[in-house]
């Protein structure tokens, strides 16, 4: 059984119990314990299963590069799926439950899947589900659903209860890794006077020292590493962070950093998370290297773990696994875990060593240690079922026949180390294949290259492949150095730390163990532990033709977990190479992607979360919208009213009150989000010529001109009413969505194509309020406030003036998007809310009726005039809509010209804008097509055109449409046949003119 | 995310910042254009893998459109210059002359 021995563990403190809780069992650890070392202190090995087979699966590892261990951690609104067991800190109340079981995490249905292995090899998704098609949608998919998956997700209605935020960084030098190589490195960049940062992704620093043994400067590495930190800590130039892993590196030195700060202590104050958006002029990577698993058969059975791991809990939190420890392995290393467990008084009934030769000197201690060392021998296989039981050794260069039958509870196995080449390879760095240690590590000759074409990342330690104390520590000084020269300093003559450790013999590799495996211990033998990934797995994918590394990874699904392929990769690569008979430098790498480990969606949010995520743009008028029931709609970041609701009203009724009001007597609306720019300059009317297909430049002063805007490709691209302000200056207005974007698009063309040109422009949207008053009562409102002549003959339609009403400034426009006598009248934004105040009090005595967007858009399709993002959708041009009388035939050339003329836009064939009527009066669903006969090559029903605005017409008592139909216009009074939402059902519509209301105009130009 | 130097305002401003506008000195064909020239000016763009010619806009900065010379393959910049100019200045030929020796790009050497 795994217990917590009585006395030891260098991280825990015995006088602070923690009561936790697992599945709702209740448990006791230590402050300093991680969840799994906790779980394990209370014999709890079994902590998840498998994704595919659901194979009962114990802790493999003691840090981040864990596969099984994943728990949800929390409930409610603080649930959080798939934290890892070994990062998670222990606090007193945790609350955590294991995933991907089905009902229990003891007795799981799905583990039948095991049995049924044979049946689901690699590529099962595709092979096995793709026939008969209607058993996946019935049989296959709500099994796979049932049973598969990672956790479960928060539901989606509850609201984080914790804050995230950001912080920005800008440093000389960052130090990602808070070993001894990092510490080191930290401290000679420090020293030369750089701005150090240093992050490391655990509470504790010094990485694997303190653990591992050896002395530095002639003291243990602990009492280095506190000295050290201290000494950064001290300095003013180093700021050092622990709990905070470095995320990913991308361009230009840019790197995130991800801030754990509440997790192991939920009761604190602040924000939970913290992502650091950090700019660093070069970056040290010292992130360590990462043991790898021997593949043999039976080696995810719980109990079985990596050596390194065994270790860990027995030093740091005075854990053991169990009581009989099978070490096996192909290098010197995992010895230290037989003499770490010897001197903890454990069994370790043997050292099964894979080479030939055995090692060196820590073979040499193990023995004097009277532990049975077995050179030249693997593991055939492992006996057990929810723990291991026994292993079953034999010769290495065999197929795996039997020699001896060793009882244990525990495999601590050691396959070599990987260097972690992540945060490298994430923007670019190469990697070069060491034989000699069979790892790949970072080729400094192809490093991720900056702005001025110099390497930004450097690596230390051994995750630059320097393995060993001694190694580490002169690399990170060396490294520390050169990356603050790079910077810019000048490092110090300092001498680097000596650090002693044994010598080690070299490794052999070992891909699969035995060597000659047949094919049922291959096809138990474990590569990805998350995914259940086999080496026979791999196999199979080579034979089917996958030879790319990245083909196999999709095809199998190795190293597609949470865990990335942290424990899988190399292994998996070994044996595809293997496979595919060719080395593996040949074979390559996946590609390795940022985040190092996940990272939490909320400190990708930070603090833009709720009315913060996007600020909303406001009207001056917008709070009497507020108060005054508006129903709102987003118009880019705007909020308009879509209509004002009163007590008891629906929406659609309110919205055929607004018409109705309007158009017998008053209405107002709040047009002040309407786009609003000025276009001044000597060179303001030619450059007007291109930017609209009508002729702006030849528009008399104080007159208005309706204006279509079309992209170079010809489609229509924005629309609005351009007033000429005076001999040199126009004011073009934009849709509400355009206003920003037409403005950037002027300033494109005048800085790009005509910067000779004098032409200014100023986006003025918001220095106005803008209000359109409409209806018959119009002009009596506004000679009721009164200051200036706003008759027809002083100021007639398509006119503008300024003047004052009611003694505000005004600039009126008469002009009118629904067909009424209407008055847009502009005033200082400022004066825009008492000016509303005013018209709205005025306008009683004619019922002066607020409308909204939707009362808008239905009066102005009654009057048959085109919306833009309604009747056009980035591939209509002004042709297709009968806007022929706004394309100016004076004008050589206009953006948009020349791409009218190509042939597709000449097709007399293209669909044409034309009003429809249902038959039923019934309103057409908006974006519905019209049936033609015969299918397509898809067998799907050819069609003749589609519906561009649909709604219920209050004024005429009728549905009322306008659509784009093959011919439309020479087909008036036709009836064509429009297919609704289910596809089926037919509705019967008239084609007509699209103009449903005054077609003569008599109401808006009195 | 790139670092580029706006040559109008002075500053080292952040991708966040900046607006990529696509490949830069594109010669516009209007009306009365073959539609050879005008396909070619409208849709034909160059992907090299290596040295490039971009307009980038500083967006949420001073609003100015400028041009930079960058590599696409290390992200190295060898420069960034006005907006107003039908091809890369001296200056940015001289880097790239002896940064990339041999470059072309276009009908550019
Ligand atoms: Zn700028």
């Amino acid at each position: 059984m795994s217990t917590r021995l009585a006395t030891g563990g260098r991280l825990i403190d015995r006088s602070k119990a923690q009561a936790f809780t697992f599945n709702g069992k209740r448990f006791k650890g230590y402050a300093g314990d991680t969840l799994a070392s906790a779980l394990l202190g209370e014999d709890q090995m079994l902590m998840g299963r498998s994704f595919k087979y659901h194979r009962p699966r114990g802790v493999v590892a003691s840090g981040a590069e864990e596969p099984n261990a994943l728990v949800n951690l929390g409930k409610g609104t603080a649930h959080e799926p798939n934290a890892r067991a070994t990062t998670t800190e222990l606090f007193d109340g945790l609350a955590a439950t294991s995933q991907n079981h089905w009902p229990s995490l003891e007795f799981d249905v799905g583990a039948v899947n095991t049995h049924l292995s044979r049946f689901l090899p690699a590529g099962f998704y595709y092979k096995m589900f793709i026939h008969p098609r209607p058993l996946w949608k019935h049989v296959y998919e709500p099994f796979i659903r049932q049973s598969a998956g990672l956790g479960r997700a928060p539901d989606p209605e509850t609201r984080d209860p914790d804050t995230y935020e950001h912080f920005y960084a800008f440093v000389d030098v960052l130090v990602i890794g808070g070993g001894v190589a990092g510490l080191q490195a930290a401290k000679a960049a420090g020293d030369a006077g750089a701005k150090v940062l240093l992050i490391e992704q655990n509470a504790h620093w010094g990485g694997r020292a303190p653990v591992d043994g050896g002395s530095i400067d002639g003291q243990a590495p602990e009492a280095w590493i506190d000295e050290t930190l201290s000494a950064l800590q001290a300095m003013p130039n180093v700021t050092v962070r622990s709990r905070t892993m470095g995320a990913g590196v991308y361009d230009h030195g840019y790197v995130l950093g991800y801030e754990r700060l509440t997790d192991h202590a939920p009761q604190m104050d602040g924000p939970r998370h913290r992502l650091w958006r950090i700019r660093a002029a070069q970056i040290v990577t010292a992130t360590g290297a990462i043991e790898r698993p021997l593949s043999f058969a039976g080696n995810d059975i719980p109990g079985v773990m990596l050596a390194s791991a065994v270790r860990d809990y027995v030093v740091n939190y005075g854990v053991v696994p169990g009581d009989r420890t099978v070490v096996v392995t192909n290098n010197d290393d995992a010895y230290r875990t037989a003499l770490a467990l010897k001197a903890a008084g454990l069994a370790v009934p043997a050292i099964i060593d894979a080479r030939p030769n055995g090692g060196g000197a820590l073979m040499q201690a193990a023995r004097d240690q009277g532990i049975r060392v077995e050179v030249g021998r693997g593991i055939a296989k492992v006996k057990g079922g929810k723990r291991v039981s026994s292993v079953y050794m034999c010769d290495q260069a065999g197929s795996g026949a039997m020699l001896e039958e060793i009882p244990c509870d525990v495999v601590a196995m050691s396959g070599g180390w990987s260097p972690v080449v992540h945060l490298w390879s994430h923007c670019g760095g190469k990697l070069t294949w060491d034989d000699e240690q069979a790892f790949f590590r970072p080729d400094a000759d192809r490093a991720p290259t900056g702005a001025d074409g110099a390497a930004f990342v450097s690596v230390a330690g051994s995750a630059n492949g320097h393995m060993g104390l001694a190694q580490g520590i002169l690399d990170g000084d060396a490294v520390g150095k050169a990356a603050a020269k790079m910077a810019g300093f000048k490092p110090k003559r300092t001498k680097a730390p000596e650090a002693v450790s044994e010598d080690e013999a070299a490794l052999v590799p070992v891909w699969l163990m035995p060597q000659g495996a047949s094919r049922d211990l291959r096809a138990k033998a474990w590569l990805d532990y998350q995914n259940d990934v086999k080496v026979s797995d791999v196999q199979l994918a080579a034979r089917e033709g996958f030879e790319s590394v990245e083909h196999t990874k999709r095809y199998t699904t190795l190293g597609m977990a949470t865990d990335q392929g942290k424990l899988s990769n190399i292994n998996g690569l070994a044996t595809l190479s293997n496979a595919l008979n060719e080395a593996i430098p040949q074979v390559g790498t996946t590609t390795f992607r940022p985040p190092y480990t996940p990272i939490s969606m909320g400190a990708i949010g930070g603090e833009a979360r709720g009315d913060v995520f996007q600020p909303i743009r406001r009207t001056p008028i917008h709070e009497w919208h507020e108060t005054n029931g508006a129903h709102w709609e987003p118009v880019g970041h705007w909020r308009r009213p879509y209509c004002f609701q009163r007590a008891g009203e629906s929406v659609h009724d309110a919205v055929n009150r607004e018409i109705k009001a309007t158009r017998d007597s008053l209405g107002l609306l709040d047009a002040s989000t309407l786009g609003k720019i000025i276009v001044k300059g000597p060179d303001a009317g030619r450059f007007l010529d291109m930017m609209y297909t009508n002729m702006m430049s030849t528009l008399p002063i104080g007159k208005c001109r309706y204006g279509l805007m079309c992209t170079e490709n010809g489609f229509l691209t924005d629309d609005g009413v351009v007033a000429r302000l005076d001999e040199d200056t126009w004011l073009c207005h934009t849709t509400t969505g355009g206003a920003d974007r037409i403005h950037g698009h002027m300033e494109e063309w005048l800085q790009t194509e005509w910067w000779d040109w004098k032409v200014w422009t100023v986006n003025a949207t918001e220095q106005y309020a803008q209000i359109a008053v409409v209806g018959p009562n119009a002009r009596k409102l506004l000679e009721k406030l009164g200051g200036m002549d706003v008759s027809k003959e002083t100021l007639p339609f398509m006119q503008w003036a300024d003047g004052t009403l009611g003694g505000i400034q005004a600039r009126v426009f008469r002009i009118s998007f629904s067909g009424e006598l209407s008055y847009e009248i502009a005033v200082p934004a400022n004066q825009g809310r008492a000016f509303w105040d005013m018209l709205m009090e005025q306008g009683a005595e004619w019922n002066a009726t607020p409308y909204g967007t939707e009362a808008l858009h239905v009066m102005r399709a009654e009057k048959g005039f085109i919306m833009i993002g309604d009747e056009t959708d980035g591939t209509i041009i002004p042709q297709d809509l009968g806007l022929h009388w706004a394309l100016s035939k004076k004008k050589e050339d206009y953006l948009g010209k020349r791409a009218q003329q190509r042939s597709h836009m000449t097709d007399p064939n293209r669909w044409q804008l034309v009003g429809l009527e249902t038959l039923d009066g019934s309103v057409l669903p908006d974006g519905a097509y019209a049936a033609a006969d015969g299918t397509n090559d898809n067998g799907q029903r050819n069609t003749q055109g589609r519906v561009t605005s649909s709604y219920y017409s209050p004024t005429l008592d009728k549905g009322i449409a306008m659509g784009l139909v093959l011919n439309g216009p020479d087909r008036m009074g036709e009836v064509i046949s429009f297919i609704k939402e289910d596809g089926e059902t037919e509705m019967k519509a008239t084609i007509v003119s699209p103009v449903f209301y005054d077609p003569e105009g008599e109401k808006q130009n009195v | 995310m790139l670092i580029l130097h706006c040559p109008y305002c002075g500053i080292d401003a952040e991708e966040t910042e900046l607006h990529a506008g696509g490949e830069a000195h594109l010669t516009r064909f209007g009306p009365g254009s073959s539609d050879d020239d005008f396909e070619g000016y409208l849709f034909m763009r160059e992907n090299p893998r290596g040295v490039h010619f971009e307009r980038w806009r500083h967006a949420n900065g001073c609003g100015k459109w400028f041009h930079a010379a960058r590599c696409t393959n290390t992200l190295e910049v060898f420069g960034t210059y006005s907006a107003q100019t039908t091809e890369p200045p001296e200056e940015i030929r001289k880097i790239l002359a002896k940064k990339r020796p041999g470059w072309t790009w276009r009908d550019l050497k």
